[in-house]
Order: structure tokens, then sequence, then C-alpha cells
């Protein structure tokens, strides 16, 4: 079997615009929470994660025609792996690199700004194709030339754990040398509305874990790794390896958790088993902790079912970045291996109370500590749970 | 890795599954076919099926229906591929948000607008705790499914999978494909599309599941061998990509008993399928099916359940055929498609 390296990464997100920035900012604490200002929406009394940079600012950045039909996904998904390209070192990316990509909603954001005027307006036409998420995926292979496998991966907010887990296994089973895997989902009206009809958006900053959490914040992101075969690189450097991976269904309800938390443990124990790491070797856990009253607790009691009373050190970092849905799994992938490059431990913003049900306390400061095994969870919709094993 | 094997086979389209034997084709002269009524309380709950969308219907109908055939009650993995979703939820949380301003909105529509919902519900359904996965990439979904059925047959754990793909179609979502030329503009009899010179296509909806297993049946139909993907080829490349997918397999061209070609009657793109049907593939049976079925991102599914159904039965009814050649004994088939020049796939399939 081929070992699957990490071997260059890329990442926008609330909290910074490269890796350094979010490093910089998961060290200090500072999250990237705001009130929407590019997204327009009448609910400007929710917080939100979102990227300070307008459609016309980002496309401008990447020197695209005025008439272009990116996406917003699609515009942070290609600033993000221009990040990636130039940290791997190669100039372009090969012609037998794969691409797998990961998104909730995709170009519904371009739906909802033109729903009224395909009917009239000719030039806004070019956008009716885009709310499939595949278009998203596409318009982000064409900038970068990648003509081959080229796919999308939609399953709610575990869509870029999922990506990153096909990825390695198409990598383990010799199919391809080489893939770009992550995900990218920007702010939409959809999801704000969506979310906000389920009553599961706080009106102040997520404070995942806590005994008085009230609710999740959106966010927006794309986060995206570049896996290679080890024997085979053609990236500079190994920044980590992609080592456990699974995927369960919680087959309990269409959005809300099992309160067993089957799904996720059958998820963790998996990605253990995989790895062939016992409970006991995870350093830390990266959780998905959306800051909702049932995710919390589906999780953490997941949390015990497989580890006991030996629960590693977890934090949530979507204080720091809102709940970035599709991206979710990229971004905080990308963090766990900040976190073993670095030996930190980024703190769990906003928790003060434990709580009740389960008495599990995340890390709420800094932490040094040595890291060679970080656990990340992405729970989704649809009951999709998905857990990743990094070393 | 074991042989991977189709073991059960259902589809839900504009045309009867009959039509395999008995060759009565239904006519349309619209644009948009809705898939034909079916009997889904034999398979589903009242109660269930008056909150279903079209796709989450056709999608668990099929799946039951596949499982059933197979014999098997509970698979190791459950794989969608939709290209477009869950549209007529989408549609009407869209629609009521944008109407209402941002107003007070019911959760229902929005919870079942996530592409993954035809998949979350066929877990929920049939208490699969298994893999899970939904691929939405244009007309490749569901060949991006089946890639990732052979990678979990990887795992010695994973005997069985069920795998489909699926696309409903919704008022104005679908609507919208008329006004930036996915659709035809004139008036258009689906027998006569392959046969249409002008740009577009008809667009329909439509389901078809698999029960894919390592081990064979009585009851088997076909081996699946291999599948691609590319994101876009060159028309000049075409044949070689094909050729060089064929040697990955120990096979050639010449081992190939017939085509099955997404051919759709868009003027624009139809001479990918020309290039082969007078190239590599000319003394070779050619099956279409979109002039039965439509065009949609999940219709490669069809030609699947197609495919499986002309190897074990080892005919290829006349309905289907592009040419005249006959094949007596159709062995090995390749399925290709593309639609609108973009996300091509290749399936390749034997007999038993």
């Amino acid at each position: 079997m081929e070992g699957v390296a990490v071997t260059g990464m890329g990442i926008i997100s609330a909290i910074g615009r490269d890796v350094e920035e979010a490093h910089f900012s998961l060290k200090i604490g500072k999250d990237g929470i705001s009130y929407p200002d590019i997204l327009s929406t009448i609910h400007q009394n929710l917080p939100v994660g979102e990227i300070k940079l307008s459609n016309s600012e980002l496309s401008e950045i990447l020197n695209l025609p005025e008439d272009h039909a990116y996406t917003r996904a699609a515009l942070l998904g290609v600033y993000a792996i221009r990040e990636l390209l130039e940290n791997s070192g190669m100039e372009r990316f090969p012609g037998d690199t794969g691409f797998i990509s990961g998104t909730s909603v995709g170009g519904i954001d371009k739906t909802e700004e033109h729903f009224y005027n395909y009917k009239e307006n000719v030039a806004d036409r070019k956008y009716i194709q885009a709310q499939h998420p595949g278009f998203t995926t596409e318009k982000i292979a064409e900038y970068f030339g990648i003509n081959g496998m080229v796919t999308t991966i939609s399953t709610a907010c575990s869509s870029s754990a999922n990506a990153i887990m096909m990825g390695a296994q198409m990598i383990e089973s010799g199919k391809l040398k080489r893939v770009i895997v992550g995900g990218s989902d920007c702010l939409t009206k959809f999801t704000l509305n969506g979310f906000n009809s389920l009553k599961i958006l706080s009106e102040n900053k997520s404070r995942p874990f806590d005994n008085e959490r009230e609710g999740l914040n959106l966010g927006e992101a794309a986060g995206y790794l570049l896996l290679e075969a080890e024997d085979q690189m053609a990236g500079e450097n190994i920044l980590g390896r992609v080592v456990g991976y699974g995927n369960a269904n919680d087959a309990f309800h269409q959005t809300a958790s099992s309160e067993n938390g089957e799904g996720a443990f059958n998820a963790i124990s998996r990605a253990l088993k995989k790895a062939g790491l016992s409970a006991s070797e995870v350093d830390y856990i990266n959780t998905h902790g959306t800051g909702t009253r049932n995710n919390d607790l589906s999780e953490s009691v997941a949390l015990k079912r497989v580890f006991g009373d030996h629960i590693p050190e977890f934090s949530s970092t979507k204080g720091y970045t809102g709940h970035t849905l599709g991206a979710a799994g990229a971004i905080e992938a990308i963090f766990s291996l900040l976190s073993i490059q670095n030996g930190k431990i980024f703190p769990n913003l906003n928790f003060s109370n434990k709580m009740a049900e389960t008495n599990l306390a995340p890390v709420t400061e800094i932490k040094s500590k040595h890291i060679e095994t970080v656990l990340s969870n992405s729970l989704g919709f649809g009951g999709n749970c998905t857990s990743l094993i990094f070393q | 890795m074991s042989k991977v094997y189709i073991n059960g086979v259902s589809s839900v389209s504009p045309q009867s599954e009959e039509i395999f034997e008995n060759q009565s084709s239904k006519s349309y002269y619209q644009h948009i076919l809705p898939a034909l009524d079916q009997d889904y309380k034999s398979m589903i709950k009242p109660m269930m099926l008056r909150r279903m969308s079209k796709a989450v219907k056709m999608g668990l109908f099929c799946s039951k229906k596949a499982l059933l055939e197979a014999e098997i009650e509970k698979p190791d993995a459950i794989l969608v591929g939709t290209g477009q979703g869950c549209m007529q939820d989408t549609e009407k949380f869209m629609n009521n948000m944008l109407e209402s301003k941002e107003g007070l909105l019911s959760p229902t529509s929005f919870i079942q607008s996530t592409h993954n919902t035809v998949g979350g519900q066929i877990a929920l359904d049939l208490k699969c705790k298994g893999h899970n996965m939904t691929f939405t990439q244009n007309s490749v979904s569901f060949e991006s499914a089946l890639i990732d059925a052979m990678l979990q047959f990887q795992n010695d754990d994973i005997n069985n999978i069920l795998v489909g793909g699926v696309d409903e179609t919704s008022y104005e979502f679908t609507g919208f494909q008329k006004l930036d030329g996915q659709i035809k503009t004139e008036p258009v009899n689906n027998l006569e599309l392959l046969d249409s010179k002008t740009s577009g296509t008809i667009i329909s909806e439509s389901a078809a599941f698999f029960t894919l297993g390592t081990e064979k049946t009585t009851k088997s139909y076909a081996e699946l061998k291999d599948i691609e993907i590319f994101n876009s080829i060159a028309l000049e490349n075409l044949e070689e990509e094909i050729e060089d997918f064929l040697n990955k397999n120990n096979t050639s061209v010449l081992d190939i008993d017939a085509v099955l070609l997404g051919k759709n009657g868009d003027v624009r793109f139809d001479h990918y399928y020309k290039e082969l049907q007078e190239g590599i593939f000319s003394d070779k049976c050619q099956v279409g099916f979109k002039h039965l079925v439509g065009e949609n991102n999940a219709v490669t599914s069809y030609a699947f359940w197609l495919a499986s159904k002309i190897l074990k039965e080892k005919k290829i009814p006349e309905i289907f055929k592009l040419n005249a050649l006959h094949c007596k004994e159709p062995g090995k088939i390749l399925i290709y498609n593309q639609y609108l020049g973009k996300n091509h796939g290749l399936i390749l399939l034997h007999s038993l």
C-alpha cells in the first residue's frame, strides 16, 4: 500500500487569507466572527465568519476577465489552491493530477442573486448551470487546467472531509498519484435563512461544548490539500500524512444527530481501525463542535463511547471561523496539520461551563504539546459522519 | 481485489422497464419528460411518501427493488450520483425565501434540499450505518459513485454496495435550462431526437439503482470492470483516451461488442459520438438511449441498467440500436457519455 502524503495546502477563511494568517489567528485566539457586510441579507443580527473580500476584489486578485462566470465558492477555491500550488513547490499541476472537491451548496449564491433576472437578462444566464455543485468544481479545474479526474462530493457538512477520504483511497489504490482534495463553501442567503429556519443559529458568538451554547455561526471558507503517493512525489515537502479515515451513517434523522452518537462513534472507530491505531494513541481531537445543542451533545457522547474515561485533549475551532459547511472538514484538516507541525493545540473559544450531561471540558488556552496523531471529525445532515486521522 | 458483479437492478424513467422485452416505447412531444409514475406505495409507507420529493421517491423505490432482486437486506455502503440533487425542495425554499424577502420560513424544504437527502433517506429507511456518499459532478455523478464503489470493495468488510443515479426536474430550475440553450426551442418528438439538426436536447427525470456484490449469484447480470472520468477531452484525443482506458483493462477496441452512446441530439456536441461511430467503433453495434429517456445528469445510470440487461439477456432490442449491425452475443460493452462537451465518462462491463 502507498503512503498518502500531504505535500501542499491552501486556505482562505474569516481568520486569514493564507495558512500563515490562519495560523497566527489560531495562536493568538483571534476569531473572524463579524456581522455580514458582503452577503446581502436582512439578518444583520446574525454573526458570521465572513471573508471580507467582495467577488470583484477576488476576481481582480485572480486576474479573471470581467465577464467570467465564477461563483463565490469557485473564487475562494481558486484563491486557496493558488496558495497550495505555490507551497507545493510546483510550477503547475502535472496532467495526471486529480481533483475532488466538497461543497454543500456550490453556486446557489448565483441562483438567489439572479433568480428573477434570468427571464429578462440574457447576460445573467451564464449562471444558470452555476447552481449545481459540479459547476463550481469545473470552474476551479478550468483555472488550473486540470482535465482528468474531476468530481464533487456533496454530503452537507462532511463534504470536504469525504473528499479527503476519497482522495486518500484513490492514491492507496494506485488509481491516482496526485490529487487535490478539500472543499469550498460561501455564505449565501439560502443557507443563512435555512439554518435560521431550523433555529440553530446563535445571535452571539458560538460557544462549542458550553453548557449554555445557543447555536452555530455560519462561515465561509475554502481549504485544499495536495495528496501524493509517497513514493512518487512531485511536491517538495511532506507536511503530514493521512493515515486513517472512516465514514458512517447515523441512520437516525435527516438533520438531527442521534443521542448515542452512533454515526460519529462508527466513523471514529473505522478511522482508528484503518489507521491501525488504538484510541489511546490519539494526541488531540479537532472536533466538529458546531455549538448547537444537538451536535455537541451527540459528539461528546460518541467521544465517551470511543475513548471512555481517557478522552484526548480536544477543541472545536468553529469559534474562529464559524461553521463553513462543506469546507469545514478541509480547513480543520489544515488546522490539524498545523497542530502537528507546531506542537500546539488551538483553543476552543467562548467556552465557560461544562455540559451537564457529559462533564467534558475542551482545551481553552493555547497549549504546547508534542502531537503526532490528530483525529478530525465532520458530521453532517443526512446523518453523514466522517473522521480523518492525520500524522 | 475480487470481481464486482451486478446482482440487482431497477430503473424508473420516462419509459417502462418492460421496454426491454416488449420494445413498446412511449412517445413524447415535450421538452421535459417526467419519469413514469410507479406503484410507490408497494415499497414505501404512504405517510413517508407524502413528504418525499420525486428524487427521494424514485431513489428509494429503485433501491429497494434492486436490493430485493439481489436478496440483500442491508448493503454495506450506499452511493448516490445526482448532478442536480433535490431541486424540487431547493426551489420551494428558494421561492419562499425570495418571495418573503427572508421572512419567517418553514425549515422542511431546506432540510430536504441538501444533495445527500436521497442517500440519507435510503440509509434511514434501511437502517444502514455504512459508508454513505453522494456525488454531484454534472454528467459524471453516477460514474463517480461507481468509482467509489470500486474503492470501497477493496475493503474486505464490504461485500454488497447499493449504488445508483437519480435526478429530478423542477418547474423553475429546469425551466431555466430553456433559457441557456440546454433545451431545444422547437417542438421535438423524442423518437426523432437523434436526427435533430439543432442545438439543445430534451431533459428528463430518472433513477436507476444497482446492487453490486463481490459474489456471483444465479441472478447476476454482468461484471463491472472499470470506470474512468475526464473533466475535458479534446475531440482529437477522444479515441486515444478510450484506447488507453481499454488497454488498462487488458482489452482493446477489437474486443468490444457494443457501445452505448449518450447521443442527445444536440448538434453542438454530438460530434463526440459521431467521431467514434465513424471511427474506432464503426463496425460495432451502436446503442443509444436518450431518444427514449431524455437527458439528465444521472442518465448514465439508465445506460448502466440497459447494459446490464443486454449482457444478461444476450440481446439488444432494436429500439435502442443506432446502426444496423447485428451483435450476436454481446460480451463486452463500453458506455461513453458527455454533456455539453464536458464531464466525459467511460464504463466497461463484461458478460458472465
